[in-house]
């Protein structure tokens, strides 16, 4: 691609860790490549230079104030595509278990008596509760290979390949032994696969990052569910780590 | 020179979370000089009540990405001390290994892609990978050894998942150690290459000086980063159990973080308090390094704190060589491979301190019989450094108006914010106040 035909791209972050942004950087010799097809115009956290003037607009972290919503919209009408990375503005991330706390309490608990000084809306958001989102990096933090597909398809104008299937898939042939046989309980079942069950695959469980697959009831992981006598919705009400907003939002549907 | 200057640097680049800058002078007489911090609240200390004690570590790792390992680890430690878990000496080491893995991720990409620029007029890394390809290219190499680091030891670069409390859930296998060891001992002439170019651009580095208290932990056997007792530079050394005492959060008019203060008005953390507090305990190569900046306690100086970075990444390369000598001389002990360690939860509270890249980090967790958090507090260095750059602005601005133009105050000013390596998104404890126009 001639340097002058990439289009330009810039990094926005909201309330979050940052950790997805981290992974671009983590891309190590490959952020050279990256390079080579976008124009990178505006990144804070890693440059000075900044520009308003750009195609495709990279979000990191949830919406939790009037202030950030409005900076959301500003981005979104100078961009011609939107793209959500990390589970923080895909679904509110792990900002959300707050949603299920009584806002009175989130504040006391911080900040005591300080708590009416700020603004901060009772609920975490993700980007798509504010704004028209085009495509979405799921994971926390992201998965950088599968960040530079999306990316490469974004400048192609295809389709990225994001699984709507349970993460059980890929544990499965990844051979492990299943967090439930471990007296452990995994959100696995009812959650989007495409991480290669990198969580399990060390020892631990899945957590729930990349959250829901778009349709629990009928496409989670049967075989699980049934051996252990479960049923979807069980899964996703006993463990809330990053399904709140989500939950919140099938509910009002 | 003008003795008017008007300083207005919104949302402060390469710098992590969102901070200002504003100073204005006229005639010479300074109006105003603030650091300002604003950064949305995120409300940590909540989201882990009620939660149980196997997921805390999980939930505080998102306070920060880029001290995912050093939140992960400060967690556990306050959960094992608050359950007297007790873990073997072989996780302690592999632990530290997980530590130096995590510094030297940070402090590679500070030193190498925020601050580098500077000293070399440029805006950003960008257009150094096209005038400083080579430099760039090792700064990479070095960033990608420190994440092949904590691959290997906790299963990921960023929110690790083997760390767990009472130990691992997996471990690395010997192979895997040896490789890590080669690869760390074929670093060194990348490690000299940077020290070599920031040796030849330290005449750039500004020439400002503050005598201030630095506070970091320390410990009688070796370079404290994972344990000790908290030591500051002015009143000595206290137990970690007592932080309170030395952190004394405030709450300033400018700023949605809070502050901290101690012995004076403010007092300093990271890397350049840690080698001030513990110079001696650097490893030889380190104190080589330092050498080359005459860089030795007491240093005053707050820009040297980069320099101070690169002298933790050296010391963090053979520290870490040492580290896995020794694991693979005593053997490692195999352990199953979805490790749980048998852990029956109780009441109590904990406190863990470790050293993350930008300095001391306390957890401090209460949980009841059930193991369900009740209450907890997160203290993380930069909010303990807010009010060090605030007094390092108040001393340094009357002392460069009128003598350097506008736009050099500018640079100097964002160059002093940046030294500091500010993680502000990962603030923990905010107050929000309406700045005036």
């Amino acid at each position: 691609m001639k340097p002058e035909e990439r289009p330009k791209a810039a990094f926005f972050d909201f309330a979050g860790c940052e950790g997805d942004q981290l992974q671009v950087a983590n891309l190590e010799e490959k952020i050279l490549d990256l390079l080579n097809i976008v124009e990178l115009v505006s990144f804070r956290e890693v440059m000075t230079e900044h520009s308003d003037d750009y195609d495709v607009a990279f979000i990191e972290g949830s919406i939790t104030n009037s202030h950030d919503a409005e900076r959301l919209n500003g981005i979104r009408e100078n961009a011609d595509v939107l793209v959500a990375i990390g589970a923080c503005a895909t679904i509110g991330g792990i900002n959300s278990i707050r949603n299920v706390q009584d806002f009175e309490k989130v504040q006391e608990r911080v900040y005591g008596d300080e708590r009416e000084h700020y603004e901060a809306w009772e609920k975490a958001k993700p980007a798509k509760a504010v704004v028209e989102v085009d495509y979405e990096v799921h994971g926390c933090p992201i998965d950088r290979e599968e960040f530079l597909h999306v990316v490469q398809s974004v400048v192609m104008g295809r389709e990225p390949n994001i699984p709507d299937h349970p993460v059980c898939v890929e544990c499965k042939l990844n051979e492990n032994v299943c967090a439930f046989e471990r007296d452990e309980f995994c959100v696995g079942p009812v959650t989007r696969a495409g991480c290669d069950s990198c969580c399990v695959n060390e020892g631990a469980i899945c957590w729930g990052c990349r959250g829901l697959i778009d349709n629990p009831n009928e496409e989670a992981h049967e075989e699980v569910l049934e051996e252990y006598g479960l049923t979807a919705e069980e899964v996703i009400k006993k463990f809330d780590l990053y399904f709140a907003w989500q939950q919140e939002a099938r509910e009002d549907e | 020179m003008s003795d008017d200057i008007d300083v207005n640097v919104e949302y402060l680049t390469r710098v992590e979370g969102h901070g200002n800058i504003e100073v204005n002078a006229k005639d010479g007489e300074i109006e105003k000089c603030e650091w300002q911090v604003i950064e949305a609240p995120r409300f940590f200390e909540s989201l882990v009540v009620d939660r149980d004690w196997k997921e805390l570590h999980h939930v505080t790792s998102r306070i920060c990405g880029i001290c995912s390992i050093g939140h992960t680890l400060a967690s556990l430690k306050a959960t094992e001390d608050a359950m007297d878990i007790d873990i073997s000496e072989q996780d302690k080491k592999l632990r530290k290994l997980a530590l130096h893995a995590e510094n030297m991720q940070s402090h590679v990409l500070h030193v190498g892609y925020l601050a580098l620029p500077d000293l070399l007029d440029s805006k950003s890394v960008v257009p150094l990978t096209e005038t400083h390809s080579e430099e760039v290219k090792t700064v990479i190499r070095l960033h990608k050894l420190a994440n092949t680091m904590s691959d290997v030891v906790t299963g990921r670069t960023t929110h690790p998942q083997r760390l767990i409390p009472g130990g691992f859930t997996k471990i690395p296998n010997e192979r895997e150690l040896e490789e890590l060891k080669e690869k760390l001992e074929d670093s060194v002439d990348d490690l000299k290459a940077v020290a070599d170019l920031l040796e030849n651009l330290a005449p750039k580095i500004p020439d400002f000086r503050r005598e201030t208290e630095y506070i970091s932990l320390t410990h009688e056997d070796e370079y404290g980063l994972y344990g000790g007792d908290i030591c500051s530079s002015d009143t000595g050394t206290t137990d970690v159990d007592e932080y309170l005492d030395i952190t004394n959060e405030y709450t300033v008019p400018q700023s949605t973080a809070k502050y901290t203060k101690n012995n004076r008005e403010s007092y300093m953390a990271g890397a350049l308090a840690r080698l001030n507090n513990n110079y001696q305990q650097l490893s030889p190569m380190a104190k080589e390094i330092a050498g080359k900046f005459d860089l030795d306690p007491m240093e005053y100086n707050p820009y040297m704190n980069t320099i101070a970075q690169l002298v933790e990444v050296v010391h963090s390369v053979e520290d870490s060589i040492g580290i896995i000598e020794e694991l693979l001389d005593k053997g490692l002990e195999k352990q199953g491979e979805y490790n749980s360690p048998d852990i029956e939860p109780k009441a109590g509270r904990g406190i863990g301190a470790v050293e993350v890249p930008r300095g001391i980090l306390f957890h401090d967790y209460t949980y009841d019989e059930e193991g369900k958090c009740t209450e907890a507090n997160c203290i993380i260095p930069t909010n303990q450094n807010h009010g060090n750059i605030q007094q390092d602005m108040e001393k340094m601005v009357p002392e460069i108006i009128g003598k350097k133009p506008e736009d050099e105050i500018e640079l100097t000013l964002e160059m002093l914010v940046r030294a500091y390596d500010p993680c502000i998104s990962c603030s923990t404890h905010y107050v929000d106040i309406d700045f005036v126009e």
